[in-house]
């Protein structure tokens, strides 16, 4: 899609330069002139936002690292001394904290964008798998994360997903106690969780630069799900979609800033404010609320080895979603039955959210394996199926032409 | 429209039996009701401290919580936030007397607090305190954000916007005034403790702390329970996160300053975009 960079240098410096490491080349095909489709709507302009959280997190991140302390006896101290002796570390800590929160937010509206338009399917397979993977590394690096202000949920939350593994037959209590360092979440669970925390969001980067170079190989998915054509169907990444991402990142910064000065607890738990107490269990042990849907699936399944395989195949099923769906057609915009079956599964989902924060009991546990039948109904009965009865809507031939109707149609 | 209907009619039967299934959990045994809410003036987006009323929390603090109670990450010198001078909490820091050392002999020795200590633990270590109160008593540094309650559906959304965030502070309020001289019949009070209405599972190791008149104000407030509960909850939110009213500040500014920005990238982007359409 790039094609040659049509970048031409214009200092003596810079053509010397372009002849030994053409980096401005890259970034000039990448940045500037890459091809975007021209009816992209603002959907699309949340891999922009994660980029500039993902960026805000390392920065935040390596700031909180200067003033906390990865010890048991000491990390929910040093936290607090972050938050009243540090200059303005109240604003790093509340930042990172949130703008995990956010991440996931962003992440999550980037993923339904995804499904909502087909944008797995063929040829961006390997484009949807590295993002899974990301997500995956995220959802790592977020449960690590929390860990570290060793407060109460941060030390029975590190409890419950480390004993996951000691559902695997014959070896799980070995691998749980390999993982712990020890007999029990204690100071060197803490310190290689800080350890990893601070890797995984360099490995994620990598990955980043996986998604992105494999994307700009395939070109972006665009709303009529219809590829580009010629160049009437195409504009210039820079100023087009820089414009566009820029707007919508600070709005994005508006509801960002909103919880972080306004509400900034909101996302957490009380009980994290209690340093860790391996001798008191809380009443009530939940995780963040973006793994909601996935502990509400866990707890589902009466079965431990089974709730664990459920929870872990929630999230690889993704990973099979483009051999899954089997329609033709990319966008929803075009497929009627699959769109109504898309809002559904989202409410599913947020139904599976609200699950997963109430106890398991009575009819709660009944709604959570009725919901966990569906999200996996949707995937291995509901997709394959629809693509193979729905009956589709005309595609655009292209998408000017598709433009041009929608404008007809708005005078 | 019949398609509407099929996939309604599809999904609704995977579904079905999930309306069935959400009744209402039964109520636990001895549920804990609702704390009310109390008027806070640290409420909400422009929301500060009262001087005064910290000072009253803070007295009260002093003559009855910090009997057991800590307050270890707070330090003398941050005191002036609450409207004392430099030279107030000085004195107020060498009424209390700091452990330091150890000294040129390799003793440890008592001198009087000054502005840089902080606040003195009210027993030696846990087991002495639980040797003394038949239980640890927390530490109230971090308090009011250690305790809440549940909002439910659908007021923790609202939560979002109404930007509603006191319930420690309701929490705390409601748990000094919820003391009942009897247990209601039927419940089974282990001895040695006390029966409150807001405490979860009602059985508390606390006795019932304030009383009328206790504490003394010069201010003209009343000197009630309710009062006293008010003041030191108030303090105990000011402890918690010292730096709200800055945070509040900022989070103004930054706003103002984020929509205006995005204002103008909105026009930039309509621009660049016209001749694109």
């Amino acid at each position: 899609m790039s094609g040659h960079s049509a970048y031409q240098p214009q200092s003596a410096f810079m053509k010397w330069m372009e002849r030994r490491l053409p980096i401005a080349g890259l970034v000039h095909s990448s940045f500037v002139a890459y091809p975007t489709p021209r009816n992209l709507n603002y959907w699309w302009t949340f891999g922009g936002i994660l980029s500039f959280l993902l960026g805000a997190q390392i920065i935040t991140g390596i700031i909180l690292v200067m003033h906390y302390t990865p010890q048991a006896d000491m990390a929910f101290d040093s936290v607090e001394h972050i938050m009243r002796d540090v200059n303005y570390g109240w604003l790093l800590r509340y930042l990172h904290a949130n703008g995990a929160s956010m991440f996931f937010v962003a992440v999550y509206i980037h993923i339904v964008r995804g499904m909502y338009y087909g944008s797995y399917k063929e040829p961006r397979e390997v484009l949807w798998i590295l993002g899974v993977i990301l997500y995956l590394l995220m959802m790592a690096t977020g449960f690590l994360g929390y860990t570290l202000p060793w407060g109460q949920m941060s030390f029975w939350g590190a409890t419950v997903i480390t004993n996951f593994f000691s559902a695997i037959p014959v070896v799980g209590e070995s691998v749980v106690t390999w993982l712990w360092g020890g007999y029990g979440v204690g100071n060197p669970t803490l310190q290689r969780f800080f350890s990893l925390h601070y890797l995984l969001p360099f490995v994620i980067a990598g990955v980043v630069v996986l998604h992105v170079w494999a994307l700009h190989v395939v070109g972006q998915n665009n709303p009529t799900g219809v590829e580009p054509k010629t160049e009437k169907d195409t504009v210039a990444f820079t100023p087009y979609a820089t414009a566009k991402d820029s707007f919508m990142m600070v709005c994005f910064c508006v509801v960002f800033a909103w919880f972080v000065f306004y509400v900034p607890n909101y996302l957490g738990h009380a009980d994290n404010y209690i340093p860790a107490n391996p001798a008191v269990t809380p009443n009530h042990i939940v995780p963040e609320w973006y793994y909601l849907p996935f502990y509400a699936i866990l707890r589902a399944i009466p079965n431990k080895l089974m709730g664990v395989i459920a929870l872990f195949g929630s999230i690889g099923i993704l990973a099979f979603l483009p051999w899954l769906d089997t329609s033709k057609v990319r966008s929803a915009n075009y497929r009627p039955l699959y769109r109504q079956f898309f809002w559904i599964f989202v409410a599913v989902c947020l139904g599976l959210g609200y699950l997963g924060s109430k106890p398991p009991e009575g009819g709660y546990v009944l709604a959570a394996r009725i919901l966990t039948f569906y999200y996996f109904a949707h995937f291995l009965i509901i997709l394959p199926v629809l693509g193979l009865v729905e009956r589709t809507k005309p595609l655009p031939n292209s998408i000017s032409e598709s433009i041009l109707a929608s404008k007809r149609a708005a005078n | 429209m019949s398609r509407t209907i099929l996939a309604f009619a599809l999904a609704g039967s995977l579904l079905g039996l999930t309306a069935i299934g959400s009744q209402p959990v039964a109520a636990q045994e001895h549920e804990s009701p609702v704390p009310p809410r109390q008027t806070w003036s640290f409420a909400g987006p422009f929301g500060t401290f009262d001087r005064g009323q910290l000072q009253r929390g803070f007295k009260v603090y002093r003559e009855v919580c910090s009997v057991c109670h800590g307050l270890k990450y707070v330090a003398f010198r941050n005191l002036e936030a609450l409207g004392y001078s430099e030279a107030q909490v000085k004195t107020i820091a060498a009424e209390f007397k700091v452990t330091d050392g150890p000294n040129d002999q390799g003793e440890m020795f008592e001198r009087p607090g000054r502005p840089a200590d902080r606040f003195p633990a009210p027993w030696p270590n846990e087991n002495a305190a639980r040797a003394r109160y038949n239980a640890v008593p927390p530490d109230m540094s971090v308090l009011a954000k250690a305790r809440s309650y549940e909002r439910g559906f659908p007021w923790f959304i609202f939560d979002i916007f109404t930007q509603f965030q006191e319930q420690g502070p309701d929490y705390i309020h409601a748990l000094m005034v919820g003391y009942k001289a009897k247990a209601p019949e039927g419940f089974a009070l282990p001895p040695g403790s006390y029966y409150n209405e807001y405490f979860p599972g009602h059985t508390i190791a606390m006795p019932p702390p304030l009383s009328d008149k206790q504490v003394d104000y010069t201010d003209g407030s009343p000197t009630t329970v309710d009062q006293y509960a008010k003041d030191v909850a108030a303090f105990l939110v000011w402890a918690a996160e010292p730096h709200m009213e800055q945070r509040k500040r900022i989070g103004f500014q930054v706003m103002i300053f984020l929509l205006i920005f995005a204002g103008l990238l909105y026009f930039t982007k309509k621009k660049v975009w016209a001749d694109a359409h």
